[in-house]
């Protein structure tokens, strides 16, 4: 997996984003980016009528999915749980004969509400958004994929322009690494959110 | 060499117009100094085509001035007059006063009475609105500072000319009759005398005033049930026929009372501008007012007396300059009062520098009334059309000399909404289906125009407090008024299918901006409409027949959400047969008969469902394969 262009499918569920601050300046920041697709379900499907040939497809042109939303009752919203409910179908996706999205990544661009202090132990929410999305790292893994720690945005409720603006070049950013293979999986790997040490784990080649 | 008759007389009228416009157009000139000029060459002093009678056909001809005041009328909605209080008060009356003041003050330099020289100035201080309006609106700046200051200052002139028709009589100085001048704008009046010759002149000025009061209230509440009645017989002659009657009913009764029938139709058109008939109005009288408007350019170019100016070029050339200067300097220094930027400072003070076709009518009534003497009034007249014909050259040599040197060049993409309220979307029809459209619009905070061909109808919406007027929106010049070129969606909810065609037409045609969404009946109309082109159609039928099955199913035991489901995608695959049979259509042998054709698409629809079940298995939810694999593990 070490090509220098992988195709990108960011799968956008947001069921306000009218009135969203953070996420619409996120994914404003992706229009123009070459080999990213932004797919925004709850636009495509107002009413869940997922069209699961076209969504089947759209996995098989892209070869990393990133779950790009808010996390609603610690998880994501609906939509994408109907998305994987249905998409995610036996026989193409796993089991013997499910082979189709072997070999791609998944992870997660998820905003919360709270600071960062509250998704830990004895914090309010007592466990990290990384330990949160376990449900889906094994759906990714029964799905033979690989499941990256996810690109974190804490504490939206409060934050500033400036802030909202640093974090959506943070996400440009680590998407074009992801896009050039630029990003150290290794040390990725390790960390509870991508964002945390953008620094260290883009720049040097995959091994 | 005149005198031939109507018909030649319309020959070189009709013309000059279509020979001499296209040429100034072509040189950048706009089209009124193109009919000034027309009239200067086919008149008098010029070819010689048109005579003494020109001053006749100015006369009638002012009747589009009649007309655009009616319509100007119609655009302003009290409230929206209401809004505007601050410019036309502020600027319209400071530039009305100081001009006035300065004129009279001149007047009585040059050894006039004072009620003469007062009648002067006031006349003189107002503008020509007609040549004004026209000549900002096709350089497409009545959006610009300058061009809303304009319209604010004309409108005040406008309203001024009441209590300045009212004060002449009031200004007599000399006793005796005056020669027979002819009341505004009306051949009829020329030769009947008036109701209010010989009274007393607080008399007259009470009839005035009650004849105002009659045009507001008889608008309130007598013409909108009148227009209902002959909206009713969906005769559009006979509409147009009402409307015009209206402007000349109106016209004549302020002749009979001594006022200008500019102000009677104007008054009647603010009335009218809340109704629903508006945009239908305003479509009926603006290529008649577009007409009239031309002949009289054409007249006034053809009166402009060289004859007085060869003989007193001093007199003439000197009040034109002098008046000029003075309407420019006051005009300039308001805008600069009123921190106006330069260059639309230059704008305004160059487009209302000159004095309009209001001093024609108030100088014969001033001399009906023993104001102003004969022999002053005919050089002024000569020097008020010399300047009129002057703005237009005025107004180019400010656009191509002046402006680009001011500097600050303002865009002219700011909104006319003082005037225009466009919404983004029209409703055209209002029926069971336009309405269901429309009140889902308003609940979400959109507030379409609608309109509607149903009188009785448009009567009741209305009472509801819907924006909706009446008219048949398949015109071109209804789409106009209603706002067409600014609106962004045409929703197309009208039953008469070949009026749906006329107005989709139209709108493709005129406003290539607008998206359109159209109702069709059935299968047969929605091919029709997808050959014109249009994208978003909708089969008027077609969600609720789904609704009912659904419902049907769920009584017969089926799960609500599976149903549900099937629904849709039977709506999707319907709405995919219906384009792709819209298009296989048109390979078929020309003999088929509508009626063939129907039965056909029938049979190759039931024959699709048959061979392609509707309901898509749902195979994230369907459990066989996983039982296949891991539910026999335990056997």
């Amino acid at each position: 997996m070490n090509d220098a262009a992988n195709r990108i499918l960011v799968l956008f569920a947001h069921p306000a984003l009218e009135k969203s601050r953070v996420n619409r300046v996120l994914i404003e920041g992706l229009a123009d980016l070459r080999g990213v697709t932004l797919h925004d379900l709850y636009e495509a499907y107002p009413d869940f009528g997922i069209d699961v040939g076209r969504e089947q497809r759209l996995l098989l042109d892209h070869d990393i999915i990133v779950f790009h939303h808010p996390m609603f009752w610690y998880s994501t919203p609906a939509i994408l749980k109907e998305w994987q409910d249905l998409v995610l179908a036996h026989g193409w996706a796993y089991g013997s004969d499910g082979t189709a999205l072997l070999g791609k990544r998944w992870l997660h661009a998820i905003t919360t509400g709270a600071r960062e202090v509250a998704y830990a132990a004895g914090g309010h929410n007592e466990y990290t958004v990384r330990e949160l999305l376990r449900p889906l790292e094994q759906t990714a893994r029964l799905c033979s994929m690989e499941f990256l720690p996810p690109f974190a945005v804490h504490g939206t409720l409060g934050m500033r322009p400036d802030e909202i603006r640093a974090h959506a070049a943070d996400y440009r950013r680590l998407l074009v690494a992801l896009r050039d293979g630029q990003l150290d999986l290794e040390r990725a790997r390790a960390v509870n959110r991508l964002n945390a040490e953008l620094d260290s784990i883009i720049g040097r080649r995959e091994a | 060499m005149h005198g031939q008759g109507f018909f030649f007389q319309a020959f070189v009228y009709l013309a000059a117009a279509v020979v001499a416009v296209p040429i100034a157009k072509r040189l950048g000139l706009g089209s009124v100094l193109g009919y000034l000029i027309a009239g200067m060459v086919i008149g008098p002093f010029g070819l010689g085509l048109i005579g003494e009678e020109g001053e006749d056909v100015m006369h009638f001809a002012e009747f589009g001035v009649v007309m655009m005041l009616f319509l100007i009328g119609l655009e302003l909605r009290p409230a929206l007059l209401w809004r505007m209080r601050g410019p036309i008060l502020g600027t319209g009356g400071l530039q009305v006063g100081v001009t006035t003041a300065i004129l009279t003050a001149i007047g009585m330099l040059f050894g006039l009475p004072w009620q003469t020289s007062l009648a002067v100035g006031m006349t003189l201080a107002l503008s020509s609105t007609a040549i004004v309006l026209q000549t900002l609106n096709e350089k497409n700046l009545m959006g610009t500072d300058a061009g809303q200051s304009s319209f604010a200052v004309l409108l005040f002139q406008d309203i001024a000319v009441i209590p300045m028709l009212a004060l002449m009589p009031l200004l007599a100085v000399h006793s005796g009759q005056g020669t027979a001048a002819d009341g505004y704008g009306s051949e009829a009046a020329k030769h009947a005398t008036t109701w209010v010759e010989g009274l007393p002149p607080w008399e007259q000025t009470l009839v005035v005033l009650l004849a105002v009061a009659a045009i507001v209230l008889a608008g309130r509440y007598l013409l909108r049930p009148v227009f209902r009645v002959i909206a009713s017989t969906r005769l559009r002659e006979l509409f147009t026929a009402a409307a015009l009657l209206l402007i000349i009913g109106i016209a004549l009764l302020m002749t009979q009372v001594g006022l200008s029938p500019a102000l009677g139709t104007f008054v009647a058109g603010v009335v009218l501008a809340n109704s629903e008939y508006r945009h239908e109005l305003e479509s009926e009288i603006d290529p008649f007012k577009g007409l009239l408007l031309a002949v009289f350019f054409i007249a006034v170019g053809a009166s402009v007396d060289f004859q007085l100016i060869q003989d007193r070029p001093q007199l003439i050339l000197g009040i034109v300059g002098g008046l000029m200067l003075v309407k420019f300097t006051v005009l300039f220094v308001l805008g600069r009062a009123f921190k106006m930027g330069l260059d639309q400072n230059f704008l305004f003070a160059f487009a209302l520098a000159q004095s309009g076709e209001f001093a024609f009518v108030l100088f014969s009534f001033a001399s009906q009334n023993s104001v102003i003497p004969n022999d002053i009034t005919a050089p002024l007249i000569a020097a008020v059309a010399v300047s009129m014909a002057l703005t237009p050259v005025l107004m180019l040599i400010n656009e191509k000399l002046i402006q680009p040197r001011s500097g600050t060049r303002e865009s002219v993409e700011r909104e006319p909404d003082e005037i225009h309220t466009t919404s983004a979307v029209i409703i055209a029809g209002f029926g069971r289906f336009g309405s269901i459209v429309g009140r889902f619009l308003r609940a979400n905070g959109v507030r379409p125009t609608v309109l509607e061909y149903d009188s009785d109808r448009v009567e009741l919406l209305r009472k509801l407090g819907l924006d909706v007027f009446y008219g048949d929106a398949s015109r071109k010049e209804l789409l106009e008024a209603a706002g067409a070129q600014d609106a962004r969606l045409l929703v197309v909810a009208m039953e008469n299918h070949s009026r749906v065609l006329a107005l989709i037409e139209t709108a493709q045609k005129h406003f290539p901006n607008l998206v359109i969404l159209a109702r069709a009946a059935g299968r047969p109309e929605a091919y029709e409409l997808q050959d014109l082109g249009v994208d978003h159609v909708y089969r008027e039928t077609l969600d609720t027949s789904l609704r009912t099955g659904m419902d049907a199913l769920r009584l017969l035991g089926r799960r609500a959400h599976q149903t549900y489901r099937s629904a849709r995608t039977f709506r999707v695959h319907d709405e995919e047969s219906v384009r792709d049979l819209g298009k296989m259509r048109h390979d078929r042998k020309a003999y088929f008969s509508a009626a063939r054709e129907r039965i056909q698409s029938l049979e190759e629809l039931l024959l699709t469902e048959v061979e392609g079940p509707v309901e898509e298995r749902d195979a994230g939810w369907d459990t066989d394969t996983l039982r296949q694999e891991f539910g026999s593990g335990a056997g």
